[in-house]
């Protein structure tokens, strides 16, 4: 078990009648890649803001290192931020950008000229230390705000949405690049997101935040493959959801009964006591067969009509109408079948099958089933 | 988008219909250079008659007639019983007035913008006020004002210092303009902190700075512009008021109520050669802050 690095206990900010933050309760560990992930508005850019003392929480306690800061103002907390606008300081050089926290600590001329040549380097920046921020591009501006945050050598460090202003591309060189950087020198990152690929990519553990509070907390492979809740099914990737109650179980498997009598079979550990559940799969885990191929016993199956076909190099994804009236999306690697042009046709009847190790089940009531 | 799109729009339709765009160029080459020309001089020419007239080898008392080029204005400009001192008078109330409204005025600012609280709308219009009363009115409330306090059993008899609004003079004036100062330092400082990004702030103390520390370092550094803006209109504004100044300053002199004091017996040319050194005073320090501008910008 590693040191813990940031604990907030039943943390609460209200703002006007509204809960931003909605007792979070969250340990981030030493040296870990920490995201939170959600939409707009779902409280994780203020849980970042309260870390960082820029927020002072309405109720609940957050320890940094085990020391309580839940009153501490921010230059008293040993944290930095990254801020999504980068708030570079525009009437001061860069190297004087970079060096304003040593500066504030009274660290000697000469060590703070050379930690700004070293940490400009590791954002791979030398010889910018002279230029101001505003002849600088966007990807540079964001490295120099990380080197400002970073030269502190803080506890932890906090980045709100920090590609969010960049170009695709630079996005993507860019999460390499932190990952990097964050490996190299071992802080703790916390890192807000709303971007799901950006989280799976980068982080170590994901906080999947909707309304207030996180539904689920886990690494990527754990929330992409099972998924507890509706929201973090959709959010991060894409689902197909088949809402059914469970008739009786067979071979360690819970039946599961969809609208049209079709019996999808799960895991029984899966179902955990409850009636009416959410059956879900992963578009690439479904295979596509013609009615006659055939198919393992113990493999879910499910007919249908192709209703739309989308050729995207890599794959193709269809978009299957299946009898219980619920539209399945299945993406298929293009290893053999477009080669021979033969994808399946707009109208094509097909059966959707997969394994039941491959489903996951978001428990509870379903949420209103699309109209079949 | 709209912004960069518009102007490609408009040269586009001028390229197709021909007449509109001679009309165009014409419009572009000769009639709005001329009207500029002439707005310009409309300007212009009281000043340089002023500062031709700084030259003149006058006779008689007034300077009103044009003699013949001398250099006896600008040898002895302040030659004239009473003009020394009225320019100390007026320099150090200008100096101490924009001092004083300007940190006033920054900090009222500051306060107008960051924070809300209760008032905070009836401020922001109370602070244009005395901007908006006619300076008459100003200056007769303010001389009733003083007076009352000097008077025995008047309304701020007892409240206010003996000596401080009353008798009339260097104090009073001061009083009077710091205080028609700050609203114009309040408007001007105000204008330069709406563009303030507060994640600035944030990051100075994200970064270890505290409150002070991220004021002076980051705060003040980039409204600077803004108040040294401010002090230098309400320098310009105080060292030519007139109107508000006539009330309250009692027995003193300023360089404006002096000039007006002589003006019915004579109009000496050192008047002129005072008012070109005003001048040539503010196109210096606008020059000055023009050159440091350029150099902030490279």
């Amino acid at each position: 078990m590693s040191e813990i690095d940031v604990r907030l206990v039943d943390v609460v900010k209200r703002f006007g009648d509204s809960n931003a933050v909605d007792h979070i309760t969250l340990d981030v560990n030493d040296g870990e890649f920490f995201s939170l992930l959600g939409p707009s508005g779902c409280g994780k850019t203020t849980t970042l803001r309260m870390i960082g003392g820029f927020e002072q929480p309405t109720s609940g306690l957050i320890e940094l290192q085990g020391q309580d800061v839940t009153w501490l103002p921010s230059y008293k907390r040993n944290v930095n931020t990254v801020f999504q606008s980068y708030a570079l300081f525009p009437h001061l050089t860069i190297e004087e950008n970079v060096a304003f926290g040593l500066r504030r600590k009274g660290v000697k001329d000469a060590e703070v000229k050379s930690r700004v040549t070293d940490m400009l380097r590791l954002v791979e920046l030398p010889g910018f230390e002279k230029r101001k921020p505003n002849q600088i591009s966007g990807g540079q501006a964001q490295r120099v705000a990380l080197a400002r945050a970073l030269i502190n050598r803080p506890a932890v460090l906090l980045l709100d949405e920090p590609l969010g202003a960049l170009d695709l591309k630079l996005r993507k060189q860019m999460q390499v690049e932190l990952k990097r950087i964050q490996r190299e020198v071992g802080i703790t990152f916390i890192y807000v997101t709303h971007d799901q690929e950006e989280a799976m990519t980068m982080s170590d553990r994901i906080a999947v935040m909707n309304r207030g509070k996180y539904e689920q907390l886990g690494d990527p492979e754990s929330l992409y493959e099972r998924p507890q809740t509706r929201f973090v099914a959709s959010f991060l990737g894409v689902s197909n959801l088949l809402a059914g109650t469970v008739d009786g179980t067979a071979d360690g498997y819970a039946l599961i009964k969809l609208a049209d009598d079709t019996r999808l079979r799960v895991p029984v550990a899966l179902v955990d006591g409850n009636a009416q559940i959410e059956v879900g799969i992963r578009p690439e885990k479904v295979r596509m067969n013609t009615p006659t191929d055939a198919i393992p016993a113990a493999a879910n199956q499910l007919e249908g009509t192709v209703t739309d076909v989308a050729y995207v190099g890599v794959s193709t994804q269809y978009i299957v109408d299946s009898k219980s009236g619920i539209p399945m999306t299945v993406y298929e690697q293009n290893i053999e079948r477009t080669t021979t042009g033969s994808l399946y046709r707009q109208g094509d009847a097909v059966r959707l099958s997969w394994l039941p190790e491959h489903t996951f089940v978001v428990g509870g009531a379903p949420a209103a089933t699309p109209a079949g | 988008m709209t912004a960069v799109s518009r102007p490609l729009a408009t040269s586009g339709a001028a390229a197709t219909r021909r007449p509109p765009r001679r009309f165009l160029h014409v419009l572009d080459h000769w009639f709005l250079p001329g009207f500029t020309v002439l707005a310009i001089g409309y300007l212009l020419i009281p000043i340089a008659v002023m500062i031709v007239f700084s030259f003149n080898d006058y006779q008689g008392k007034f300077n009103f007639v044009w003699h013949g080029f001398t250099l006896q204005g600008w040898l002895h400009p302040f030659d004239w019983p009473g003009l020394p001192d009225a320019i100390k008078t007026s320099l150090l109330i200008a100096a101490l007035s924009t001092i004083g409204s300007t940190i006033l005025g920054t900090f009222i600012g500051l306060a107008l913008t960051r924070y809300s609280f209760r008032g905070r709308g009836a401020i922001n219009g109370l602070i244009f006020l005395p901007m908006a009363t006619p300076e008459i009115v100003m200056g007769s409330s303010l001389l009733t004002l003083f007076v009352n306090s000097g008077l025995q059993g008047g309304m701020l008899n007892g409240i206010v210092p003996k000596g401080v609004l009353f008798p009339l003079g260097f104090t009073t004036i001061l009083i009077a303009h710091i205080m028609f100062n700050i609203s114009y330092v309040v408007v001007t400082v105000k204008a330069r902190i709406a563009g303030f990004d507060r994640r600035l702030e944030e990051a100075a103390m994200d970064l270890g700075a505290d409150e002070l520390t991220t004021f002076w370092k980051v705060t003040f550094p980039l409204i600077f512009p803004g108040v040294l803006a401010a002090s230098l209109l309400a320098f310009s504004l105080s060292i030519d008021d007139f109107i508000i100044t006539s009330f309250v300053s009692g027995t003193t002199n300023t360089f404006p109520i002096w000039v007006y004091s002589i003006i019915k017996n004579a109009l000496p040319v050192q008047i002129n050669v005072v008012g070109s050194m005003v001048f040539l005073g503010a196109v210096l320090i606008v020059g000055l802050s023009n050159i440091r501008q350029a150099r902030a910008n490279r």
